[in-house]
């Protein structure tokens, strides 16, 4: 895509994560009041509220857009509320990408929100064999079982051992130590890891990421409304890419029982088209990424994302945590937020938390996990039902 | 007396001269398998089939990978009391080209397991009440 396809994000604006226990709405509120007060618009600028939805918070979760517009004072703005699983932020702002595109609004506000229930996330209530998620977990399985399996395929093809693993975790813990919207902020080292209680084999509760509340917002606009503000050097977001999977799907998805045949075709995988598909079409590679946000639903996962972004070739992603080369100050800082890990899980919000960390990272506000000279950052994430999204900021 | 036997879920295995097997079904213009069973239209993009034959799967293949349960799991799962972890086997089959999940069978342990190894698919119970016990398929190592 050329450089009239890009938008502007004038402002940010997050919720701190935890387990506040609080309505959705009050968080997704403070991330959008935040937002706009960053982006230096008014409230009554904005033409057009893209929500992301959350499915645990009733009716107002599934109209997330129009729950924000009306708490936000209702004045006439159009709403969209986007469900993608993980990537339902990246589509919502992928939403707001096309009305502003398209010529249809000048300034748009994004915003996901969730409150989250203790422990496993849980499948809908009654019986419904026809519904893999209900099957699966009717069976035993459940969603870090899917993460355990990735982890473990990781050790027996390319030698990843427990402390390449638990080295993420550390790197992770290191640099959201400091970050006043993270959940978790402790360093830890890899024996804390190593001692931590087996979840499932061989990744342990530290391994895996928690469930979180939270929420994040961005104000965005069009390249010549951004001009107008005096924001031309505002970071511009250059693709999103929420393409689905081609079949014959090859690893097995969350929350399938099985991989596509590849009997009759070939088998592809879905996290490397991600990217690929956002490189595409910023017109860039990885060569030219200074920072990524990746979704660490497990230590293993990180390193799975290093190679799908191609900041190495497959297998090699345990030496770049040995190197050091994804910590900040290393060659390709990865969650400089401190990711997932130092987050949990705030679904509607994630894929929107990602690019706010990479926003403070290009405009170099970032504080003490400020990456040097970032000029391109790439998110990735992964989610449920074939979604997932990759988003691509530079200044 | 002898407690009645259901299986977990309904036209997902059968047992054939004594093997068990899981059913799936075969796109009959493209020839892609598919575990749960498709009998209306071929998820293959460049196959429009929607006629299908019901196949039963290999009941053999070899472990992608594994994992076990040390928590119990959420509702539908039903646990015994204490839960009692499992492992968990992704097993890949070569004629279908497909990896299905799957319990190990009990006993079994991460530590007896290998990426590569052969497995054989076998009955067995997921959770029994006072009158019932629930089948499920479950893998085991070949003897």
């Amino acid at each position: 895509m050329s450089v009239d396809k890009e938008i502007a994000i004038l402002g940010i604006g997050m919720h701190p994560w935890g387990k506040w226990g609080k309505n959705f709405v009050e968080y997704g509120v403070k991330a959008c009041r935040e937002a706009i007060a960053d982006a230096g618009v008014s409230w009554r600028d904005v033409q057009f509220v893209s929500g992301a939805a959350t499915m645990r918070c009733g009716y107002p979760g599934y109209v997330a857009g129009a729950t924000f517009a009306q708490a936000l004072g209702w004045q006439g703005a159009e709403v969209n509320t986007s469900y993608a699983a993980c990537a339902s932020g990246s589509q919502a702002l992928a939403a707001a990408r096309s009305k502003i595109l398209s010529g249809q609004c000048d300034v748009a506000l994004v915003v996901g929100s969730d409150t989250t229930p203790k422990g496993f996330l849980k499948p809908a209530p009654g019986d419904r064999p026809d519904d893999p998620d209900w099957v699966r977990f009717r069976l035993g399985i459940t969603n870090p079982s899917y993460f355990a399996l990735y982890a473990r395929r990781r050790m027996e093809v390319y030698g990843d051992t427990l402390d390449d693993f638990a080295a993420v975790k550390v790197k992770n813990a290191e640099h959201g130590f400091n970050n006043p919207n993270a959940r978790y902020r402790k360093k830890f080292s890899l024996e804390d890891v190593a001692n931590s209680a087996m979840v499932a084999d061989p990744l342990r509760l530290m391994d895996i990421c928690a469930t979180s509340d939270g929420a994040a917002a961005l104000v965005v606009s069009s390249l010549d409304f951004a001009r107008k503000l005096g924001r031309q050097d505002a970071v511009r977001i250059a693709a999103i890419s929420t393409v689905t999977p081609t079949f014959a799907s090859g690893v097995v998805e969350m929350p399938d029982i099985a991989t596509d045949s590849a009997a009759a075709v070939d088998a592809h995988r879905f996290r490397a088209a991600l990217p690929a598909k956002a490189y595409e079409e910023a017109g860039i590679g990885p060569e030219d990424v200074s920072v990524a946000e990746v979704y660490d639903l497990s230590t293993a996962l990180e390193l799975d994302w290093y190679e799908d972004l191609q900041l190495c070739p497959r297998g090699e992603a345990a030496a770049l945590v040995r190197a050091g080369d994804t910590r900040i100050g290393g060659r390709i800082p990865v969650n400089p937020s401190g990711g997932l890990a130092c987050f949990g899980e705030a679904v509607p919000a994630q894929a929107l938390a990602q690019v706010c960390e990479l926003t403070h990272q290009l405009r170099g506000t970032a504080g003490d996990r400020q990456v040097e000279q970032a000029r391109v950052g790439i998110t990735a994430n992964q989610g449920l039902f074939g979604h997932g999204s990759s988003v691509i900021l530079k200044r | 007396m002898a407690k009645s036997q259901a299986p977990v879920l309904e036209g997902w295995f059968a047992v054939e001269n004594g093997e068990p097997h899981l059913i799936g079904t075969r796109c009959e213009s493209c020839g892609t398998y598919y575990f749960p069973k498709q009998s209306l239209f071929c998820r293959n993009p460049a196959c429009d089939g929607e006629t299908f034959e019901e196949v039963p799967l290999s009941r053999r293949g070899t472990v992608w990978s594994f994992t076990n349960a040390m928590y119990q799991p959420p509702e539908p799962f039903v646990a015994e009391d204490p839960h009692v972890p499992y492992t968990i086997l992704a097993v890949e089959l070569e004629r279908e080209k497909m990896i299905v999940l799957g319990q190990g069978v009990k006993g079994l342990e991460c530590a007896d397991l290998k990426a590569g190894m052969e497995v054989e698919l076998v009955l067995d119970t997921l959770f029994e009440t006072e009158d019932q016990e629930t089948i499920t398929w479950k893998w085991a190592p070949v003897a």
